[in-house]
C-alpha cells in the first residue's frame, strides 16, 4: 500500500468537512483495502465512517425498513424484517466479509456483480445522503459509477416492504459474487425485475415486468427472448450464457414466490 | 505515525504504526503473535481470521488503525492457561489438520460459527467455512472436529 493519512471522524458533518478530491471514504473496507493493497488507488487520506453511530442499524418503520449505511451484511442478514433482503445479505461473500462489509460501501462501489444493487433497484428503495434522497432507478448509473457527487455521504437506504419477492443468484463458487442475480418483487409500485451481474451495472428487465404484470406465472416469461447485447463476457460466462441465465433465474424467482 | 490502542487477548496494547499497516502485520510483527497466519493475502483463504469485538474477520483485510479501541482475540487467546478451548481440543482429537497452516484460521472461524448458531449440521458447517480454505483439502476431519466441538460447547 502507498502511504496515506487516516481519519476517524465522530459525526457526518465532521466527515464531510474532511473530504476533498484526494480523500476516500472507508466503510467496511472489504473492497477498498484489497484495492489499496494492489496499489490501484493512491488516496491522500482515508476517512473512516465506523465511529459514526448514527450510520449503523436496522430500523423497521411501518411498511418501510431503513438500514444505516454502515450496517454490516451480517447485521442485515440477522435483523432485516424483509426476508428477501435478509437472505440476500446472508449470501454475500463469506462470514468474515459479512462481518465487515457494509450496505453503504457496497452500493457506493457499485460492483457490477454485487448483490445489493439488485435489492435496491428490485425493491425500489431510496438512498439517503447527507445532501438529498436518490431514487433507486437514478442511483446506479454505470460500471462502478453512481449518482453520488464528489464528497457526498450515503446515510441510509430505505426499503419499502414488498408484497412478495425472491432473489435468485447463480454465483461464482469461489467468490460468491453473482455471475447473474435476479430479484423479482411485487411492490406497491408494480412488479419489478432487477438484474445484477449480467451487465456493466444493475438494470431492470422491463419486458419481464410487463409480462408478469399481465400474468404472474413462469409461463408468462416463456416467450421472452433476452438479448446478449451489452452483457458481460468473461472467464466465468459468455454474454449469451448470461442472457439465458437471466430468464432461467427470473423463472425460478417467480416459481419461488408462487410457492 | 498514529498511535493505535486495542485489547488483544485481554491485554491492553498500544503502539505507533503507520496508517497502512495491516492488522495481521501488527499482530504478527509488533505483538509477535505468530499463530495468526498470512496465506493468500487477498481475503480468500481465511488463514488470518481473528475475532474483532466477538466477530470473525480477516485481519489481512483490515488496517491496524481500524481496530482502535477494539477487543481482538487471536488463536493465542482461546486457551485458558493449559486448558485448550474445546475447539482446539476437538481439532487435536479428530485430526482436523494436515499441514496445519490453515488450522488457526479454521478454529477462529469455527468458534464464531458455533457461538452464533443453534443447530449445526454437516451442510451448515461447510457453508460456514466458506471463507476458509484448506489447501491439503482436509475438510472431512475439519467438519468432524467442529461437530464434536459444537456438542462440547453446547454442554
Amino acid at each position: 500500500m502507498y502511504e496515506f493519512d487516516y481519519k476517524r471522524p465522530g459525526t457526518i458533518d465532521e466527515a464531510a468537512g474532511l473530504l476533498n478530491d484526494d480523500t476516500v471514504l472507508l466503510a467496511g473496507g472489504q473492497t477498498l483495502i484489497p484495492t489499496l493493497k494492489q496499489r490501484l488507488a493512491q488516496p491522500e487520506a482515508l476517512v473512516d465512517l465506523s465511529a459514526i453511530e448514527s450510520l449503523r442499524g436496522v430500523c423497521p418503520d411501518g411498511d418501510q425498513l431503513a438500514i444505516g449505511a454502515m450496517t454490516t451484511h451480517a447485521e442485515v442478514a440477522n435483523k432485516a424484517t424483509i426476508p428477501v433482503l435478509a437472505s440476500l445479505a446472508s449470501g454475500i461473500g463469506d462470514a468474515q466479509v459479512r462481518n465487515r462489509g457494509t450496505i453503504g460501501g457496497s452500493i457506493a462501489n457499485n460492483d457490477p456483480a454485487a448483490d445489493y444493487p439488485a435489492a435496491v433497484v428490485g425493491l425500489n428503495a431510496v438512498v439517503s445522503t447527507d445532501r438529498r434522497t436518490i431514487a433507486a432507478d437514478d442511483f446506479f448509473t454505470d460500471l462502478f459509477e453512481t449518482a453520488l457527487e464528489e464528497g457526498e455521504i450515503i446515510t441510509n437506504v430505505t426499503f419499502p416492504k414488498p408484497e412478495a419477492a425472491a432473489y435468485i443468484k447463480f454465483d461464482n463458487p469461489a467468490s460468491r459474487y453473482a455471475i447473474v442475480g435476479v430479484m423479482v418483487a411485487k411492490t406497491s409500485s408494480g412488479i419489478r425485475v432487477a438484474v445484477t451481474g449480467a451487465g456493466p451495472c444493475v438494470f431492470r428487465q422491463t419486458e419481464m415486468e410487463t409480462a408478469l404484470s399481465g400474468s404472474f406465472t413462469t409461463q408468462a416469461l416463456e416467450n421472452i427472448s433476452v438479448s446478449a447485447d451489452g452483457l458481460n463476457s468473461d472467464i466465468h460466462a459468455s454474454a449469451e450464457y448470461r442472457a439465458n441465465l437471466i430468464k432461467v433465474l427470473a423463472k425460478r424467482a417467480v416459481a419461488q414466490i408462487n410457492g | 505515525m498514529p498511535t493505535v490502542s486495542m485489547t488483544v487477548n485481554g491485554k491492553q496494547v498500544s503502539a505507533d504504526v503507520s496508517s497502512n499497516t495491516l492488522l495481521v502485520t501488527f499482530i504478527r510483527e509488533n505483538l509477535k503473535l505468530t499463530g495468526t497466519h498470512v496465506g493468500c493475502d487477498t481475503s480468500q483463504c481465511g488463514a488470518c481470521v481473528v475475532h474483532v469485538n466477538g466477530n470473525s474477520a480477516k485481519s489481512c483485510t483490515m488496517l491496524a488503525v481500524q481496530a482502535e479501541g477494539a477487543e481482538i482475540t487471536t488463536i493465542e487467546g482461546l486457551a485458558k492457561g493449559n486448558d485448550l478451548h474445546p475447539m482446539q481440543k476437538s481439532f487435536q482429537e479428530n485430526h482436523g489438520l494436515q499441514c496445519g497452516f490453515c488450522t488457526t484460521g479454521m478454529i477462529m472461524s469455527a468458534v464464531d460459527l458455533v457461538n452464533k448458531s443453534d443447530k449445526l449440521d454437516d451442510a451448515s458447517i461447510r457453508e460456514g467455512l466458506e471463507g476458509n480454505i484448506c489447501r491439503c483439502t482436509g475438510y472431512q476431519n475439519i467438519v468432524k472436529s467442529i461437530q464434536a466441538a459444537a456438542k462440547e460447547m453446547e454442554a
